[in-house]
């Protein structure tokens, strides 16, 4: 009980005076908002407005220059990427970043690694231990298949796949590592309409069903306006603007950074 | 780039020229191998020159090299053909595994002893190949040190026996050890390294553990090395003339057979089957258990392994750590076979042949690999005639498997995960 006053009292992503610069150029300066559990918050802004190196930031590509990132009251900020996805916030990448030469099933097998019962002796001499968490993470996999329907593809070679099954599989993946929070890199960059309809139902379902959190990046507006319930706007590295859809596309600065002066 | 119109050279007149250059590369290639022979004449040595091979060296290279376009035509050698690879029922596969495994125990017996010696030699290169291949195969790290660590398992074996008075089967596990914890501590600095920066790393690595025995004089005796290891026993028995301690029971005692020291020769021959087996064994679990999915997957994309809670320096750690323990076993065996281990035998041109064992056999391909060890040690004592241009053929080879058939003798097939 006193764990859940915490965790209600902390907002669930907490990110402070996030900064970064690389050399000469400060790419992010002075970004802060916050995202309460089960949120669809969306970062968007003009091309090279930074968005995806927030992103970096915060999965931890990037150790940023100031600021800090905390998830639950935890810090996340300067740990390395993998200590970051352990802790549950996993991201798609905008260029989808599959294991091409492996199946979609492997795909998902090699993202539950963390789950896994890795010892060696296990493996190595087949334990019943060892068949049962392999027969799970199967089992996980196969799950999340049938969610985002590409099931019939589980043996396929998941680098011979149309793009916007590799974009399901993307998200798959990030989900059978079971987190907190997911990281959507522009998702619906090369989709056509309709698989972006699938793709807006498919977000709401996460979090509805699923409970994820989810981060996004997207030019695509009517996704963006039609998913999300707040809204982070970017230019030259800086907020502009923060709130709702309808406050967002009635903000004039937002509208002079994506239409121009005048 | 033929000229056009009709003032056109005949074909033959455009490949002159490069057949002219291609010519006389030959000669100042051949030039200081072939045409100048050393001959010795009392006290002095004087310089002979022979221009004969290099006569007709060059002029082969010119005729091959004019006749192109027609052995193009021949659509000749454009690939090697595909070694035939049947898919067998699992019950003919286990049947076939049974059969070879008889002929491997059994041959030996009616085999002669130099045979079996070199038999022996190529099951420790097997055991090097399939260790190199965890660490290039697998995980994708181009390791070029590796003979350090074969050179830590010998040292280990004949540094227990030295100075301790242990046995080969004692010594086995702590070879394997001590190099996979050398693995494991020169790995871990370098393995964020990437591709070639790694490969410079590891084959300083190699020299330095090389540079170290022999200055480390006091305990492994320097360049002269340490000699007098025995071979290994038999359920504690010895295999040798007479025991060497009173009142011990050799192992052709023990059996009433009359001492035979083929029988050495052949009981280190299955200890090198036995622990080539293992390896094998070994190698392949790996590749099915996470571990090796890791693998596979931090070779293809170490960002998205990153984002997924996969610490890829743990992951390429195992592998470097796991590739190092074979080594070792390698080296105690080798260690054992020679009697004698001296840092001669460890240089970086080992490294290079197991490399070449891994990338001939096809990166990955466990089988493969095991044919390119068993090819790489065997066909050179088959050749022995040919013996000093050994390397020369050695090269050829690698040059024409490189062009024609990069993937090696038999690529690796992928282990798939499947589901209906």
């Amino acid at each position: 009980m006193a764990q859940h006053t915490r965790v209600a009292a902390e907002p669930f992503l907490h990110v402070a005076d996030l900064s970064m610069r690389f050399g000469g150029l400060l790419a992010v300066d002075g970004i802060a908002f916050d995202v309460p559990e089960h949120e669809i918050f969306a970062i968007i802004g003009p091309n090279g407005a930074g968005k995806t190196t927030v992103f970096n930031c915060i999965s931890g590509f990037y150790k940023p220059t100031t600021g800090s990132i905390a998830l639950q009251g935890r810090n996340i900020a300067r740990i390395g990427s993998h200590s970051v996805a352990r802790r549950g916030v996993v991201r798609t990448f905008q260029n989808v970043r599959l294991f091409k030469h492996m199946t979609v099933l492997e795909n998902l097998l090699v993202a539950q690694h963390a789950h896994l019962l890795t010892s060696f002796p296990a493996g190595l001499l087949k334990t019943r231990a060892y068949r049962e968490s392999e027969q799970r993470a199967v089992e996980t996999a196969l799950h999340w298949l049938d969610i985002v329907d590409l099931r019939e593809f589980a043996n396929r070679e998941s680098g011979f796949l149309a793009y916007g099954h590799q974009r399901r599989v993307e998200i798959a993946r990030c989900m059978v590592t079971q987190p907190k929070v997911l990281m959507l890199d522009e998702p619906a960059a090369g989709l056509n309409p309709q698989e972006k309809r699938d793709l807006q139902a498919l977000i709401r379902q996460l979090r509805d069903k699923h409970g994820v959190t989810v981060l996004l990046i997207e030019h695509d507006m009517s996704l963006v306006m039609g998913v999300s319930e707040r809204i982070l706007v970017m230019e030259h590295g800086k907020p502009i603007a923060l709130g709702t859809p309808e406050e967002i596309q009635g903000n004039e600065r937002v509208i002079k950074a994506y239409l121009g002066e005048e | 780039m033929q000229p056009a119109g009709s003032g056109r050279a005949p074909a033959w007149r455009a490949d002159l020229g490069p057949a002219l250059i291609s010519a006389l590369l030959t000669v100042v290639l051949m030039l200081p191998v072939f045409g100048l022979h050393l001959q010795r004449a009392g006290a002095i040595t004087i310089v002979v020159p022979h221009w004969q091979p290099v006569f007709w060296a060059a002029l082969l290279v010119f005729v091959v090299q004019m006749l192109r376009p027609q052995i193009a035509r021949l659509q000749l050698g454009r690939r090697i053909p595909r070694l035939p690879r049947p898919t067998l029922s699992s019950r003919q596969n286990t049947l076939l595994l049974w059969l070879v495994a008889l002929v491997a125990v059994t041959w030996p017996f009616l085999a002669g002893r130099s045979a079996v010696d070199i038999a022996t030699l190529a099951m420790i290169y097997v055991m090097l190949g399939l260790g190199l291949n965890i660490v290039v195969g697998f995980a994708g790290l181009l390791d070029l040190g590796y003979v350090g660590f074969y050179a830590v398992g010998a040292y280990s074996y004949a540094m227990l026996h030295h100075w301790a008075g242990w046995g080969f089967w004692w010594s086995l596990p702590v070879a394997g050890a001590m190099a996979a914890f050398f693995g494991y501590i020169l790995g871990f600095p370098v393995l964020r390294l990437r591709g070639d920066y790694l490969a410079i790393v590891t084959l300083g690595f190699g020299e330095i553990i090389r540079l170290m025995l022999i200055n480390l004089k006091s305990w492994t005796g320097g360049p002269d090395g340490i000699a007098g290891i025995p071979k290994p026993t038999i359920f504690g028995y010895e295999l040798a003339r007479r025991a060497s301690t009173e009142g011990g029971t050799t192992f052709h005692q023990l059996l009433g057979l009359k001492y035979d020291s083929h029988h050495t020769v052949i009981a280190l021959y299955l200890i090198g089957l036995f622990l080539a087996a293992v390896t094998l064994w070994f190698s392949n679990r790996l590749i099915r258990m996470p571990v090796g999915r890791a693998w596979e997957a931090l070779r293809e994309d170490e960002i998205a392994c990153r984002s997924l809670g996969l610490n890829p320096t743990t992951i390429k750690l195992s592998a470097f750590t796991l590739g190092a323990m074979f080594a070792g076993f390698g080296g105690a065996l080798f260690a054992a076979r020679q009697g004698i281990v001296n840092p001669e035998s460890f240089t970086f041109i080992e490294s290079a042949l197991i490399l070449a064992i891994v990338v001939l056999g096809g990166m990955g391909s466990q089988l493969g690999v095991i044919l390119a060890a068993i090819l790489i040690v065997v066909v050179p004592e088959l050749a022995r005639e040919f013996a000093s241009y050994r390397m020369m053929i050695f090269g050829l080879v690698m040059i024409v498997m490189m062009i024609w058939r990069p993937q090696g003798l038999l690529p690796a097939k992928r282990h798939v995960v499947e589901v209906s």
